[in-house]
């Protein structure tokens, strides 16, 4: 979580800085939901984060020089200067970047999961997405479609309160996870601040979906901090609704609870800062992207390579 | 060889694929204990099992969506369309998620979308269409359309056999119309041209059921020596064939079945002007659907679907420029 934070810190700075072309979106806020989901995975469990979902990427084994590169537009990130932002994925870590489109990566998740199901193999797949994203059609036909087969997938809806400027009052009236029972889903809420309530939850879906139970959908209740991008000062969020999700930030909880084990923060925060140093600097120094590389890539001339397999950090899983 | 009709001969191909590799599914609405709205699957679940031929919901997103899941953990999905029409509720899939997968990420997208498509029996708007523009103008999509027998088979296992996502036009109307002699097992037909026909009079270029249109309309002109070129491939776009084709015959007549303004017979129409405009003797004609969506009463159809008159005029005028 610190590390997700302090490298959006960054890119924040680079992108002031007018050193990160485009537009510069941040999780800030939202962190323990993606962290703690994705240290419910097994290393064969594919996820399919959003746009708030860094750390999702980090617990995968995406390394913050790639991401950091990667924000830069160099060649040595992980889309190859392709992709901006948040729309990206090391696919041989098995994270699958996002698109714009969303949530079109929830029936792609479904279709890994069904793959998983027909070859018994013991994995499941993970796709995050936000409130807005339940309106889609696309959110239905994923949903319908994973509990008809009874695929082991599990979907995390990120609550934080806006799809861009739009408040969920006025994106739905019934809750969605209270859809989920209308599917034959069982669905399930859970504190998004609160990592460990995040990654416990992630954990039983997981448990249920490799058991043959089907899918899941968690609601992790969360607040979006910042605007929907560092273009939006997003002044049609109440102050005070801000600063009371503020006293609930997810890192300052995290902390509480480690310092009273008596783990030192301070030394971990000291050693993620240095991390993230560095990798600024690595970054920066790479070559720019090729022009003459923009055309080609376009189709695969090989044989299909699958998603790979990623980095499962929880104890559980060692 | 056995004689097999263009509808048989692409059940065959999915039977030899699915026989082959246990990777390849197929998805689609009614496509298990039905055997598909046209019974190009019919067998299948009874051979496969319904592991591996998957009636799903009446989800367009969600078959190509769940496809393209599937084939980036190792699959070989095959999706059907029920008409092809229904693509448009798949758009965004192909579009934004699979065409685009593999320069954002490396990471090919194996997956094969079966498109019954095409009109001529009453089908009305919705059943009739020729969709192939819209994905032409995409990246990242290969899309084929064969027009016999033989290459229908070939083309579906080159395609189930491809890393890239692949949109397979079958028209509906030469399911059963159209026969001919197909190699037993596997074999995959090239992206490429056939000639169909030689001549250096004129070239008629075609694809789907309008290469069977046109090879009518040039029996009716014995007189002239009249090229046919069947494209089989609108995306690779097998360019050295057209443009051999047009310095061979220096005139050129462009047909297809979709809505003229932006159908790939403007793309050809553009290719040529660019690349072999010295080479022509005449104006390059196009004939095409105009751009309304297909009426259903049989006499508005045929007034809309380009003819076999329409095209023999097209070619009798141009043979006389």
């Amino acid at each position: 979580m610190l590390l997700h934070r302090a490298i959006e810190e960054r890119g924040v700075s680079l992108y002031k800085q007018g050193k990160v072309p485009g537009s510069f979106y941040d999780g800030r806020g939202q962190e323990a939901t993606c962290v703690g989901a994705a240290f419910a995975l097994g290393p064969g469990d594919p996820v399919c984060p959003l746009i708030r979902d860094l750390g999702a990427h980090l617990v995968k084994g995406t390394s913050p020089r790639a991401i950091l590169a990667h924000y830069l537009g160099r060649p040595a990130g992980v889309s190859a200067g392709r992709e901006g932002n948040v729309h990206f994925g090391d696919a041989s870590l098995g994270v699958l970047g996002m698109v714009s489109m969303l949530p079109d990566m929830m029936p792609v998740a479904v279709g890994m999961a069904l793959a998983f199901k027909l070859r018994g193999e013991a994995r499941c797949a993970l796709a995050l997405f936000g409130d807005g994203a339940t309106s889609v059609g696309d959110w239905h036909e994923a949903m319908n479609f994973a509990a008809v087969q009874n695929v082991p997938a599990i979907f995390v809806l990120e609550n934080n309160g806006y799809a861009y400027s739009t408040p969920s009052s006025r994106q739905f009236v019934v809750n969605p996870v209270e859809r989920a029972a209308a599917y034959g889903m069982l669905g399930v809420s859970v504190d998004g601040n609160d990592v460990e309530a995040v990654f416990e939850t992630v954990r039983q879906a997981r448990e249920r979906a490799l058991a043959g139970a089907g899918p899941t959908l968690i609601s992790a209740d969360t607040m979006r901090m910042h605007g929907h991008g560092l273009h939006d000062d997003a002044r049609y969020v109440p102050p005070e609704q801000l600063a009371e999700w503020e006293k609930r930030d997810p890192i300052k909880l995290q902390r509480k609870r480690l310092v009273a084990l008596g783990v030192d923060v301070a030394e971990i925060e000291a050693g993620v800062a240095i991390e993230v140093d560095q990798a600024t600097t690595e970054a920066l120094a790479m070559p720019l992207a090729d022009p003459a590389t923009a055309t080609t890539g376009v189709f695969s001339t090989s044989e299909a390579i699958p998603l790979g397999i990623g980095l499962a950090p929880w104890s559980g899983f060692r | 060889m056995a004689q097999l009709t263009y509808l048989e001969a692409i059940s065959d191909a999915l039977r030899v694929a699915m026989d082959e590799d246990e990777r390849v599914i197929l998805l689609g609405e009614d496509i298990g204990v039905h055997g598909g709205a046209f019974k190009v699957t019919d067998g299948l679940l009874a051979r496969f099992g319904a592991d591996r031929v998957i009636d799903t919901p009446i989800s367009e997103e969600a078959i190509v969506g769940g496809a393209v899941g599937a084939a980036i953990v190792g699959m070989r999905p095959v999706c059907e369309m029920q008409f092809a029409d229904f693509v448009a509720c798949a758009f965004d899939q192909i579009v934004n998620v699979a065409g685009k997968l593999h320069y954002r990420l490396g990471l090919a997208a194996p997956i094969v979308v079966r498109l019954p498509s095409g009109g001529g029996f009453s089908g009305g708007p919705y059943h009739s269409q020729s969709p192939e523009a819209w994905f032409l103008h995409s990246p990242g999509l290969k899309v084929l359309a064969p027009s016999s027998a033989e290459d229908a088979k070939g083309l579906l296992l080159a395609a189930i056999a491809d890393p890239n996502p692949v949109l397979f036009l079958e028209h509906k109307n030469l399911y059963r119309r159209v026969r001919g002699e197909v190699p037993e097992g596997s074999y995959e037909t090239p992206f490429t041209a056939r000639t169909v026909r030689e001549g250096d009079d004129l070239v008629v270029i075609a694809y789907g059921a309008m290469v069977h249109t046109a090879l009518e309309a040039i029996g009716q002109l014995p007189d002239a020596s009249i090229r046919l070129l069947d494209l089989r491939s609108l995306a690779p776009l097998d360019e050295d064939a057209i443009l051999t084709a047009v310095r061979d015959c220096s005139k050129v007549v462009i047909v297809d079945e979709a809505n003229y303004t932006c159908a790939l017979g403007a793309q050809v129409s553009s290719l040529i002007a660019e690349r072999a405009f010295e080479h022509l003797e005449g104006p390059i004609v196009r004939v095409a659907t105009p751009d309304v969506p297909i009426p259903f009463a049989p006499a508005l159809e045929r007034a809309v679907l380009p003819s076999v008159e329409r095209i023999r005029d097209a070619c009798d005028e141009l043979l006389a420029y």
